[in-house]
């Protein structure tokens, strides 16, 4: 603080708190229309205070689910599996293609070092239709190795890890071939300890790429046990306000909410360090 | 940078690179070569036959009215969410930065929309604005604003563009908010104790130094409404009504999975990838430049 100026700072807490409203408003009234019955929030202007069918609602949800559409419980399990698979697979296979490109010289390593780098100019977005061609030729739609493996490649998590790597002083590595360690030894027991924060930083980030994705789930799920959270409320809504659930829904999306919400809150601390590091 | 100390293995980091490698030839380099290649071939309507045709999709693209349409709707979407979602991220940092009790629960309450998924972004705003339900529709229409986004290609606009960027806020607000930690103290002091207002201190030391978050900042969320807010849009408009809020990356969906007309598609998602490309360089050309950060 360079100053006092009482004024500024009353100002500052109150742009703060119009912003956080802001932010919190459409959560807020999200929930409250999970907790009132369908007939309740079609009821326009609904109630900015809570009804009292909140739990049926979101057992209706999880076991039945609305709108004709599939059971939550399902879609919740769908959507964990997959985030966690491409968090944990992004992560494996990028911490071991950034050691060989960091820790050894061998012909052609420019060549793979760029080729990894080129992925971050091709987002699923802009290749649908060919992509969705070759997981179709290869039998993975409705799998959960379709839904993941096509997105487990990562330039960004390779970057990261050499970054990383690279500021790992070199005696270690020194001492660790005095005392004989081999490259696999010298990975597991030192590089390994010391990549903990950069790896938990990269799970968070992961993790809600994972569980947020939409378009690639959205093709080549046709199966509605194989659809993640994220594409069921979009098949909820689909329908329009006349058949649409929205008590059902709401809470839906409230459920679908809360694992990523758990996850960036909890792990904060290497969120927002390695949110910024990554971007370096 | 380049390690001094390396180990020696002639197969290992072969072995090491394989995953990563196998994954990126099949998902990425396959399909990418695979759009290159459909991009230059027409298929007929029953996609019996093909023929090689050169350039003549592109050309045919770009003498499509609807498709420049679609480019001119993507350019003043990108703009504004870039635009409106930088303006209010900084406001907020600005005054998170400056206050000291409650700093970090202000933090928390305002990352959270980073963790929710841009479909479900668009199912919440979807419901506060459905003309029939939507809380915020009716209170509109109480105050006499005529308010339906499936009708009214403006308000359509807005309902997407209010969407995108509720959820980037809190991206923009952490990478403002580390900017803005990174400031000497020092220099503000200074230019207090020569009389510099905080307005002042804001536009003269502040802004300058923070331009190169801001830079990036502007290339991160260009790229986001070009291509990740593709799930905002199938969730409130689908493009529509009409064609208004069909942006770029929609109309390669929908021309390939709904209109089932690939060879536009493809040559579409050509056009795509060399904007990405475009702004990938743009953004690495930044970070080799950058003074500090």
């Amino acid at each position: 603080m360079v100053e006092r100026r009482p004024w500024l700072d009353f100002l500052a807490h109150a742009i703060l708190i119009v912003g956080l409203i802001i932010v919190a408003f459409p959560l807020y009234v999200t929930f409250i229309a999970s907790t009132q019955t369908a007939q309740e929030v079609a009821n326009a202007p609904m109630s900015l205070l809570p009804g009292s069918h909140m739990v049926e609602n979101y057992l209706t949800a999880i076991t039945s689910g609305g709108s004709g559409a599939s059971p939550v419980g399902r879609m919740l399990w769908v959507s964990l599996v997959m985030a966690l698979s491409i968090a944990i697979g992004k992560i494996l296979i990028s911490i071991v293609s950034a050691y060989a490109v960091v820790y050894f010289r061998f012909p052609g390593r420019q060549l793979c070092f760029w080729m990894i780098f080129i992925t971050l100019m091709l987002p699923v977005e802009v290749r649908i239709a060919p992509t969705y061609q070759v997981v179709a030729d290869l039998h993975m739609l409705n799998s959960y190795a379709g839904l993941a493996l096509p997105l487990i490649a990562s330039a960004t998590a390779t970057f990261l890890f050499r970054q990383f790597f690279l500021t790992v002083p070199d005696e270690l590595v020194e001492a660790a071939r005095i005392d004989g360690a081999g490259p696999m030894r010298f990975f597991y027991d030192v590089l390994l300890p010391l990549s903990k924060t950069s790896i938990a930083a990269l799970f968070v980030i992961q993790f809600i790429y994972g569980w947020n994705q939409y378009l690639w789930p959205l093709l080549i799920t046709t199966k509605e046990n194989m659809y993640p959270i994220v594409v069921g409320i979009r098949r909820m809504v689909a329908g329009g306000d006349d058949v649409t659930q929205w008590n059902i829904t709401m809470a839906t999306t409230i459920l679908a909410m809360i694992p990523p919400a758990l996850v960036v809150i909890l792990m904060q601390k290497w969120f927002v360090q390695g949110l910024v590091d990554t971007e370096k | 940078m380049e390690k001094r100390v390396v180990f020696g293995h002639k197969t290992l980091p072969y072995l090491l690179l394989a995953p990563q490698l196998l994954i990126t030839i099949i998902f990425f380099f396959l399909p990418a070569g695979e759009a290159i290649w459909q991009s230059t071939q027409l298929q007929d309507a029953f996609g019996l036959s093909t023929q090689f045709v050169g350039l003549e999709n592109f050309t045919d693209l770009f003498t499509q009215s609807a498709y420049l349409d679609s480019f001119k709707t993507t350019a003043v979407f990108s703009i504004l969410v870039a635009f409106v979602g930088l303006s209010l991220a900084l406001l907020l940092a600005v005054m998170a930065n400056r206050v000291i009790r409650g700093a970090t629960v202000y933090k928390t309450l305002l990352i959270w929309p980073y963790a929710v998924a841009p479909a479900v972004v668009g199912v919440l705003w979807l419901f506060l604005f459905s003309p029939a339900v939507g809380i915020l529709a009716v209170a509109f229409n109480s105050l006499g604003i005529p308010w339906n986004p499936r009708l009214d290609s403006t308000d359509a606009m807005i309902l997407v563009l209010i969407s995108a960027v509720w959820k980037q806020i809190s991206y923009n607000f952490l990478f403002f908010l580390a900017g803005l930690q990174s400031i000497p103290k020092s220099l503000l002091e200074a230019a207090a104790i020569d009389g510099a207002s905080p307005a002042r201190r804001f536009w003269s030391i502040v802004f300058p130094l923070l331009s190169p978050t801001t830079f990036f900042l502007l290339v991160i969320n260009v790229i986001y409404a070009f291509f990740d807010t593709f799930a905002v849009i199938d969730t409130t408009t689908q493009g529509g009504p009409g064609t208004s809020t069909d942006i770029l990356v929609y109309k390669v969906y929908n021309d390939g999975f709904n209109g089932l007309n690939l060879s536009s598609s493809a040559a579409q998602s050509v056009v795509l990838m060399l904007i990405v490309v475009a702004l990938t360089i743009v953004q690495f050309r930044y970070i080799d430049r950058k003074v500090q950060y």
